[in-house]
């Protein structure tokens, strides 16, 4: 559970915000503020997560810090989303994880690294690891085909389990019905406001960061991760395709389908993470906590390493490097997979849910 | 006497909100180099311009963020009727035939608009929102004014001026606890009312000031204002005249703004500290009557007035920031405000056996009305009949006060003898008395202070740059 003295925080600037409202103009969270004049812990927790985080809010303020009345929405609904990601989370004993979380997906990463690393020294010797490989299923003469299937489908499932059961547990603790969740029309808008990010475009000028000045800069990155991450996703389901259904072992050529999706994907993502990592370092910290930090930057360099790795995979493949790289790359994604449910990849979940409550609310409004 | 050598520039501003920053940013656009001398820390910089969120100006056709035109003569009326006739009609004029399509100016110096707020709709047509209010502008325009080379001092709050055959000659400051001189070829003071300097607010309105609020920046404590008239400027407007509205009781001494105000009043009965109705709540719509409502609470006793509805009005006004006294009966109602519980029930019970039948409707002025009641209560008046009731405690909340200075159409400052201060400009609130002989109309401030800040920064460059004028 968040803590009262959050909750309370959190209810207690809606309430200032609620009787100023001159922030309407910059996204979401103030018309669906104004739908209420009183604030449950249900609609907070909703609120909090409808928050892009863009704060523009926050210099528009006049009661911002050091004003007494102290309103700092990106900050509280930022510590506030951080309390919550583990009571959504599924199995509830790994709710932990979200605590130090920056240092665990380190270590979680590095671990994985090292038992891919190992096992292939262990099971293929350096001598086959250091070896070049070249023509259909190089890759699997350094890590054999099954044990690259079978953990890595076993954990993409486990993925989107407990990515559904968290998504379950925040529409029930928001106060949703399951009949309101397929919603066409919502999901229809939701969908339209995520792939555009709507919301972080700040009324139109863009978010306040990394400082107090307008700039489309944080949008443009943010979209080279979501849709850098969609291009490698299609592209490792298309190499799927290609292996067990089409029977032609990996690699592929540079001009084939999966090789371009994800040469491009991970072009995108190393620009967007690297960029979104860059704002970071230079952001005002006066409307953000610390206590997010670690998780954000874990994420960012987590999807930094694994665009690195894939793409020097790429340009290496021809090379004695490839068995150390294959491993590593692999090492990496799978502490990506693994930590995936218990860190910031879990914002997109609560963030689209959020998008479709907001749309529901806005129709039912307007009619 | 500063013993730091002094500053030296070409156009001084003394003040730092939309005047100050209008002004500055014209001057140094007109080649001039300019200092601006912010009393405020950083963070709480823009005067009361923080606190708004609109600008009234003429157009001729509506846009993105304007339903439609707004017309000299449709401007003209609206003034007129707000200041009963009491206005320089050259320059209100002026102002309005200067505000035509400002929107272009200011967005081309930075600013946002967006489309009026839920709150606002009744002022879609005239006035253009600004994207996340007055603060969000002041930050454009310090940004733009930045950009262009304008040097800005903050915490530096203006004591003296030094004079030299008529002319402004330097300004004697106080900046991080020392004394500094700044000597400029022209000066605009755009400093704002006295609204903040409360000593100053006891010398017009006795002890009854000990219970106002201030509900904009504690900074604006009229220094500036107070160095022109000592210097002999010829002033403006009654000093004991001020913008002020009624707010919650519970809201800060300073620096509350728009949070603080509450809608209720016309939904219900207000009575005083002695539980006697004062006013007829019902008269008009509540924007149009929240500013009487500062002067009338300030004449009661102690300076307090308790606004009662009961639950069917909850929901029919903005929300406010301090939650409502709430009881289940009218006298527990009276306990929980120290009021004497008999004589509130006394007065709900002929208020409410006076309510005529009628149709309530908060969007008209309706038939529910009281009979053989005084004051009467002439719209919207229902029985408060229904639990739970609720009590919000009411003070003046002072918005900006009206005294100013004497200025011409080129927001030169007139002297008491009628002669014109040759390099002395004002612009905003310290002049606006010129133009707001009293009453006010929504986002207007905002209009003079953007028309006379560009007028004043405008001369005061040509003064600096080319010298007197002959």
């Amino acid at each position: 559970m968040p803590s009262t003295d959050l909750l309370n925080e959190a209810g207690r600037i809606m309430t200032i915000c609620n009787a100023c409202r001159y922030c309407e103009g910059f996204c979401a969270v103030y018309p669906a503020m104004e739908l209420r004049r009183t604030f449950s812990e249900q609609d907070l927790k909703y609120l909090a997560n409808l928050c892009h985080n863009c704060r523009g809010c926050y210099y528009a303020c006049q009661y911002a810090p050091p004003h007494e009345f102290a309103v700092n929405i990106p900050k509280t609904f930022s510590e506030l989303r951080l309390e919550l990601y583990p009571n959504f989370t599924w199995p509830g004993f790994l709710a932990g994880m979200f605590r130090r979380n920056g240092l665990l997906v380190a270590m979680i990463t590095t671990l994985s690294v090292a038992v891919v690393v190992l096992l292939a020294f262990i099971f293929r010797g350096p001598a086959v690891v250091f070896a070049t490989h070249i023509g259909e299923n190089a890759f699997y003469k350094v890590v054999p085909y099954l044990f690259m299937v079978i953990p890595f489908s076993a954990l993409a499932l486990y993925i989107l389990a407990t990515l559904l059961i968290g998504g379950a547990r925040f529409w029930r603790d928001t106060g949703g019905k399951l009949g309101e969740l397929v919603d066409p029309h919502a999901n229809a808008r939701a969908i339209w406001d995520a792939l555009r990010l709507k919301y972080l475009d700040g009324g139109g000028h863009g978010c306040n960061y990394p400082d107090d000045r307008f700039s489309m800069i944080r949008r443009w990155f943010h979209h080279l991760v979501f849709y850098g991450f969609m291009l490698c996703l299609a592209a490792t389901t298309l190499a799927a395709i290609y292996d067990h259904l089409l029977l032609r072992g990996a690699p592929y050529p540079f001009y084939s389908w999966p090789v371009m999706l994800g040469t491009v994907g991970g072009l995108a993502l190393l620009v967007g993470t690297g960029g979104l990592l860059y704002l970071k370092w230079q952001m005002d910290t006066v409307p953000a906590t610390a206590r997010v930090f670690g998780m954000d930057v874990g994420f960012l360099l987590l999807l930094f390493l694994t665009s690195l790795t894939g793409l020097l995979l790429l340009i290496l493949r021809g090379t004695p490097a490839m068995g150390t790289l294959l491993t590593v790359h692999l090492g990496v994604v799978g502490g990506l997979f693994i930590t995936m449910p218990y860190g910031k990849f879990v914002h997109a979940v609560y963030r689209y849910l959020a998008l479709i409550r907001n749309a529901i609310e806005q129709s039912r409004e307007k009619t | 006497m500063p013993d730091i050598e002094p500053i030296i520039t070409d156009v001084l501003v003394v003040g730092g909100g939309n005047a100050a920053l209008c002004a500055a940013m014209t001057a140094r656009e007109a080649g001039a180099r300019v200092l601006v001398l912010e009393s405020a820390p950083k963070d709480f910089r823009g005067g009361n311009s923080r606190h708004t969120r609109n600008i009234r100006y003429m157009h001729h056709r509506g846009n993105d963020c304007l339903t439609g035109p707004y017309l000299e003569d449709e401007f003209w009326d609206d003034l007129l009727q707000v200041t009963g006739g009491q206005t320089n009609a050259q320059l209100a004029r002026l102002t309005i035939c200067e505000s035509a399509d400002l929107g272009q100016w200011m967005t081309a110096h930075g600013c946002h608009f967006q489309p009026p707020l839920r709150g606002t709709l009744h002022l879609a047509r005239t006035n253009a929102h600004f994207l996340g209010g007055g603060k969000a502008l002041m930050n454009a325009y310090y940004a733009t004014a930045s950009k262009l080379g304008v040097e800005i001092m903050y915490g530096a709050d203006v004591r003296d001026f030094e004079m030299r055959d008529g002319k402004f000659d330097a300004a004697i400051f106080e900046f991080e606890d020392a004394s500094r001189k700044v000597r400029a070829k022209s000066v605009v003071v755009a400093s704002g009312g006295f609204q903040a300097n409360l000593s100053w607010l006891k010398q017009c309105w006795g002890e009854a000031a000990d219970n106002f609020l201030i509900r904009g920046s504690p900074y604006d404590k009229g220094r500036p204002l107070r160095v022109l008239l000592d210097h002999g400027a010829k002033p403006v407007g009654d000093s004991r005249q001020c913008h002020a509205v009624a707010i919650d009781a519970r809201a800060p001494k300073f620096d509350g703004g728009i949070v603080t105000r509450l809608d209720c009043v016309s939904f219900g009965i207000v009575v005083n500290k002695h539980v006697r109705r004062f006013y007829d709540e019902g008269e008009d719509f509540w924007p149009k009557r929240y500013a009487i409502w500062g002067r009338l609470v300030a004449q009661q006793p102690h300076q307090i007035g308790f606004a009662i509805i009961d639950s069917k009005s909850m929901g029919l006004f903005m929300p406010s920031v301090f939650p409502p006294i709430e009881a289940n009966t009218i006298r527990e109602l009276a306990a929980k405000l120290e009021l004497d519980p008999a004589a509130l029930e006394t007065v709900v019970t002929a208020f409410n056996k006076s309510v005529q039948p009628g149709t309530f409707d908060p969007s008209i002025l309706d038939d529910c009305a009281t009979k053989e009641l005084e004051p009467p209560k002439s719209h919207w008046a229902r029985p408060l009949d229904t639990p739970p009731f609720y009590g919000y405690p009411l003070r003046p909340g002072i918005t900006f006060t009206y005294l100013g200075i004497t200025i011409n159409e080129k927001a030169q400052v007139i002297m008491q003898d009628n002669r014109v201060a040759p390099n002395i400009f004002a612009a905003g609130e310290i002049m606006a008395g010129n133009i707001l002989g009293q009453g006010y109309l929504a986002g207007f401030g905002m209009t003079i202070g953007t028309v006379f800040g560009r007028i004043a920064g405008k001369e005061a460059a040509r003064f600096a740059i080319d010298g007197p004028a002959e």
